[in-house]
């Protein structure tokens, strides 16, 4: 959209700041999945890598979608922004996920 | 097996109001919830508004966990140029007993709340994911299944409180998926300073605090806003957009936070402070026209899960705990009357909200969502002419103030023309008034 044309987007490491929440990660079972590969090499918006709050999803070296649920923080952002409806989203199991120690 | 009379999905502000005002009137009520205890999955900027609660915990100040009351709004429209234009409003008597808006820390609310609901005699159950509802023949809602083994619970009624995802009421086909036109997406950092540092920065004594809320260029051009709030010992800070505006351009939430932070009329404030928590989290913004169906055989859906949020004044928590109230209400009174809970009487829970200021002022700025997303140049052109204006008027150069005045509206028309500025004009009063 428009932003002002002397603007320089921030470098930001997401991780960093993912590295000051709590978690207890649910190991081997990602409570959200790509539905069907294919479908994320073949969309060039790819929304979800803008949109995630967390960085989850990237775009991989192929020119898929390379997606690490550990640092989700249950948004839901990413099952509204794709247009081809290929996020299998679910919460994660009971107790398990981000912990906010403030919210 | 055991059936209560209500199964309450979710622990939030709108699930613990419904769970509690039901539990003290003696109905059998069970409360999952999926985190490890209540608050662990929540996330709001926050401000607690005091009558909401008021109204379900009369004496809630001698033991919630309160950060500061508000004793300052200010409202500061941030430009691209680096620079702030502002209101402030400041009152002593907000500052006077008993007040009227406090900062909250959720994780610690939501713990508060859940305790008191404990006492009133519901049975809580946290680290339980409802999978889905289940219904009979009919089509009523008769329970929920969870994740557990034999996780499946019934109930007369159950009343979905699971936020802003509400991926309960989808799944069970009581209302569409909620889309990306009427949701925002908002990210927060929990920044921590020493208490003095912060009543000095903010001009604060005591208990008081300060909210800031935040428009202009910080958003680029999405419909969206900023926040500040001071706590005791740290600081929320905070900047959300509608999903739909942030798909369709190309930088981060992660990145609109720290832009927003790095803005000097920010920068000093935040100085040297500790970043303990960064968090994010959906916000129903639709408003009035995006509400779904409210109640049906065996059901009703409270706060965000129902999309009841005043995007206008910021607010949410409010309608959530005041929708959790009336869903209770209504279920006291037809379950003292005897009366299942059809559809046919749970309207009265929809009667309840329109007499009610949920539905006021959800109605009352039922257009505005249409209005800033038809209408980039009110958050965009707008507060830049604003602050561009104030630039020239406040800068003495030697030229004269009607020679400054002139090209300020000279400006102002080559932004927009006079019909445009009039159409905006008659498309704000009636969004608004």
């Amino acid at each position: 959209m428009n932003a002002p044309t002397d603007f320089v987007p921030p470098k930001v490491n997401v991780e960093e700041k993912l590295f000051q929440d709590r978690y207890r990660v649910d190991v081997g079972r990602p409570h959200i999945k790509v539905i069907q590969a294919s479908t994320c090499l073949n969309c060039d918006a790819k929304p979800c890598t803008v949109c995630c709050p967390a960085g989850c999803w990237r775009e991989s070296d192929s020119g898929g979608i390379d997606l690490v649920v550990d640092g989700c923080l249950e948004c839901g952002t990413c099952r509204l922004v794709c247009d081809k409806g290929n996020v299998d989203w679910n919460y994660p199991r009971g107790g398990f996920g981000i912990l906010f120690k403030f919210g | 097996m055991e059936k209560f009379d209500v199964i309450v999905v979710g622990a939030g502000p709108s699930g613990n109001a419904t769970a509690y005002t039901l539990a003290k009137a003696g109905l059998n009520v069970l409360q999952l919830e999926r985190g490890e205890s209540p608050g662990t999955k929540n996330v709001q900027g926050a401000i607690l508004y005091a009558n909401a609660l008021e109204k379900i915990i009369p004496d809630f100040r001698d033991s919630a966990p309160l950060e500061r009351h508000i004793a300052e709004q200010r409202m500061w429209l941030l430009d691209e140029n680096q620079s702030c234009t502002g209101a402030t409003y400041r009152d002593a008597r907000f500052s006077q007993e008993p007040y009227n808006r406090y900062t909250i820390i959720r994780a610690r609310f939501d713990r508060w709340f859940s305790e008191k609901v404990k006492s009133a005699g519901a049975l809580v159950i946290c680290e339980t994911t409802v999978k889905e509802l289940l219904k009979d023949k009919s089509g009523k809602v008769i329970g929920v299944r969870t994740e557990r083994e034999q996780g499946d619970i019934y109930a007369d009624c159950v009343v979905l409180a699971d936020g802003a995802n509400a991926l309960l009421g989808e799944r069970a086909g009581l209302r569409p998926q909620v889309k990306a036109e009427d949701m925002a997406l908002a990210v927060k950092e929990v920044l921590f300073l020493p208490k003095e540092t912060i009543e000095a920065r903010f001009n604060l004594a005591g208990s008081q605090g300060v909210v800031i809320e935040i428009a202009g260029n910080i958003t680029h051009g999405m419909v969206g806003t900023g926040f500040l709030y001071t706590n005791k010992d740290s600081l929320a800070v905070g900047i959300g957009c509608m999903l739909s505006d942030m798909k369709k351009q190309s930088l981060t939430p992660y990145q609109l936070l720290e832009a927003m932070k790095q803005h000097p009329s920010i920068k000093p404030l935040i100085e040297g402070a500790e970043m303990k928590e960064y968090a994010a989290h959906l916000i129903p913004e639709g408003g009035y026209k995006a509400l779904p169906q409210l109640y049906g055989d065996g059901w009703l859906v409270v706060g965000d899960s129902a999309g009841f949020v005043n995007a206008v004044h910021r607010e949410g928590s409010n309608l959530a705990m005041t929708s959790g109230r009336l869903a209770a209400e209504t279920l006291i009174e037809l379950h003292g009357q005897k009366k299942t809970f059809t559809a046919q009487y749970l309207a009265q829970y929809k009667q309840r909200l329109d007499d009610s200021f949920v539905m006021d002022d959800l109605k009352k700025y039922e257009g505005v969502p249409d209005l800033l997303s038809h209408n980039p140049q009110i958050l965009g052109m707008y507060p830049s002419f604003v602050s561009d204006a104030a630039r020239e008027m406040l800068t003495v150069d030697g030229r004269p103030k009607r020679e400054k005045q002139k090209q300020i509206l000279r400006q102002l028309t080559q932004r927009r023309s006079v019909l445009g500025l009039l159409g905006d004009a008659f498309k704000f009063w009636r969004a608004f008034r």
